[in-house]
């Protein structure tokens, strides 16, 4: 994906194979993307398109296959070292689940608390409980109220604010998010979107935003790629490729988000079943070349 | 409109706690008409799946109904049923599909088993006849019925879906409320599921209670909808009319927190 300053993090031709032999899984095939500094990649795609598994590779939980992983133009070492623990620190995530990521048996200010002392050495003594505070403005909760809580007495949009918190502690780089909205009621999700947006913006954050949600990939992100059966098979500018998709998959997806303008009667708005289940065929067979649709926005050919 | 088929009248329910009560649905009233597809719709805690809970009768202690509320399906009041009207009622009258349906197949069973032990409780009727029937329902559902043989995990989890909803439609209930059918789903799968379920109830005539957090998906399927909010219901109108032309504050909050997929964004 093409941006205007040079990338933080790029997955080059990156592969994941789960397993081996006639049963393996190559849940990601030659999956290339950058991040860059104050914008925002959507990757979109059903359940088991892959997308999981590369917000997986970009955190390093799991080692690629084949190709390589790139942190500001050089490519990751073995673990141990000391770029690796910097590319801990800068790359940092924030889950799907805010009721299970957050330990019920300690206070926010805890969870706060234990990335500082991790990452930010500098910070000692009274400055960490400062810091705790300031990080919870930022996010938008009270620190007074919202630091001695335990995650239980809070709601599942005030717990994704600490985790976003959370991630921002280390003062990274990067952020992964992989649906970050999806188990939070319609009424907060904007809420929580609009603020890493506002967290990218003013701390010139990457962010990786993985969905399932075309619509609010749209919202939030500069740049999209859509994912079927582990590659990507459309990308680029996310306006150019929601208003002028290419690849039959993308098609499949945008006719099927839900519209309020277009009732399920109209005979044009079918979505036919038989149709789909071709272009899923279709669109899950390996597919190497790749077109240029117009500046910023690619499709590989069916 | 015709005599409606539900009619839901001041339906109160509390949760009854050791020190104060809860009241989850509050002074609710609304009327299905047959064949009509009516939408609930609201936040988690709105108290939108007590309702649907309480109106096959599922609803459990601590949940209490209180004393002044009716549900009428053809102005029989199915909150005075005993439990062998119940028995004939549940599935024949009125059938019910939860959000994670797929998984409440049984793993062990065939599917044409599965059919069978509805058909013989209900109907009683012969295993060649309760296959004839599946194999009917299933293709319905575009599903063909060379699978009846095939155990749930050899299907995808929207061919489960289906296979629920075949289910459910294979004693041609009058009524069948849908709680979330299709929030675990992907949004091409839902679709398609859904398309189906409202070509078949133009063909069966059937209505449908459509329970959802999705306005725009919403507005694509239903005729009507009622907007729930903290248990009131405090909007309810044609489908067109809560899209366009919403009255009450939440309803246009709600509509706001969708963004849409041509509509503004944040950059």
């Amino acid at each position: 994906m093409t941006g205007t300053s040079a990338p933080i993090l790029t997955l080059d031709k990156v592969s994941k194979t789960f397993g081996n032999g006639p049963g393996a899984v190559r849940a990601a095939r030659s999956i290339s993307f950058s991040l860059h500094t104050g914008r925002a990649l959507a990757v979109v795609g059903e359940s088991g398109s892959g997308k999981t598994t590369c917000a997986r590779i970009a955190m390093r939980e799991y080692e690629p296959s084949e190709g390589r992983l790139l942190f500001k133009g050089k490519p990751i070492v073995s673990a141990g070292s000391k770029e690796n623990a910097h590319y801990r620190r800068s790359v940092q995530m924030i889950f799907q689940d805010p009721f299970a990521s957050l330990n019920p048996a300690h206070t926010i200010a805890y969870h706060l608390k234990r990335p500082l002392m991790l990452h930010r050495p500098d910070i000692k003594g009274a400055a960490i409980a400062e810091e705790i505070k300031a990080l919870l403005r930022q996010v938008k909760l009270d620190p007074d109220i919202v630091a001695p809580k335990y995650p239980h007495e809070l709601s599942g949009g005030q717990r994704q604010r600490v985790n976003i918190a959370r991630a921002l502690a280390a003062k990274p780089e990067v952020i992964v998010a992989d649906e970050p909205t999806s188990m939070l009621d319609v009424s907060v999700r904007l809420g929580v979107l609009n603020l890493l947006s506002e967290m990218k913006r003013e701390m010139n954050l990457g962010l990786l935003y993985i969905t399932h949600d075309i619509a609010t990939a749209r919202y939030v992100a500069e740049d999209i790629a859509v994912m079927y059966a582990g590659q990507i098979v459309e990308w680029g500018n996310t306006g150019k490729v929601i208003d002028n998709p290419a690849h039959p998959y993308t098609k499949l997806l945008l006719s099927a988000v839900p519209d309020p303008d277009i009732r399920f009667d109209d005979p044009n708005a079918q979505v036919s079943a038989s149709e789909a289940d071709e272009t899923r065929r279709r669109s899950a067979a390996t597919q190497e070349s790749i077109r240029e649709v117009e500046p910023d926005h690619f499709v590989r050919a069916v | 409109m015709t005599a409606p088929l539900l009619s839901v009248k001041n339906l109160t329910i509390d949760y009854i706690g050791e020190t104060n009560d809860f009241r989850a649905v509050d002074d609710v009233s609304f009327d299905v008409a047959p064949g009509e597809v009516f939408g609930l719709a609201g936040e988690s805690g709105c108290g939108k799946s007590t309702i649907a809970f309480a109106i096959s009768r599922l609803h459990r202690p601590p949940a209490l109904i209180r004393k002044e509320s009716a549900i009428l399906l053809d102005g029989r009041n199915v909150l005075d049923l005993d439990h062998k009207g119940l028995a004939d009622f549940r599935w024949r009258e009125v059938a019910m599909v939860f959000q994670s349906a797929m998984n409440s197949l049984n793993p062990v069973l065939r599917i044409e088993q599965q059919f069978y032990d509805v058909l013989k409780t209900h109907k009683g009727i012969s295993r060649a006849a309760a296959r004839d029937r599946t194999a009917e329902m299933l293709r319905l559902v575009d599903i063909s019925p060379d699978r009846m043989r095939d155990y749930p995990h050899q299907f995808s989890g929207g061919m489960r879906q289906r296979i629920v909803i075949a289910i459910c439609l294979a004693l041609d209930p009058r009524l069948i409320v849908m709680d979330e059918p299709t929030t675990a789903l992907d949004v091409v799968v839902q679709r398609e599921i859904l398309q189906r379920i409202n070509e078949l109830r133009r063909k069966l005539g059937f209505a449908v209670l459509f329970i959802t957090h999705d306005l725009g998906l919403m507005v694509q399927f239903c005729d009507r909808i009622g907007i729930m909010l903290a248990g009131k219901l405090v909007e309810q109108g044609t489908a067109d009319t809560i899209y366009r032309t919403p009255e009450h504050d939440y309803t246009k909050k709600l509509w706001a927190s969708f963004p849409s997929l041509h509509g503004g964004v944040l950059r």
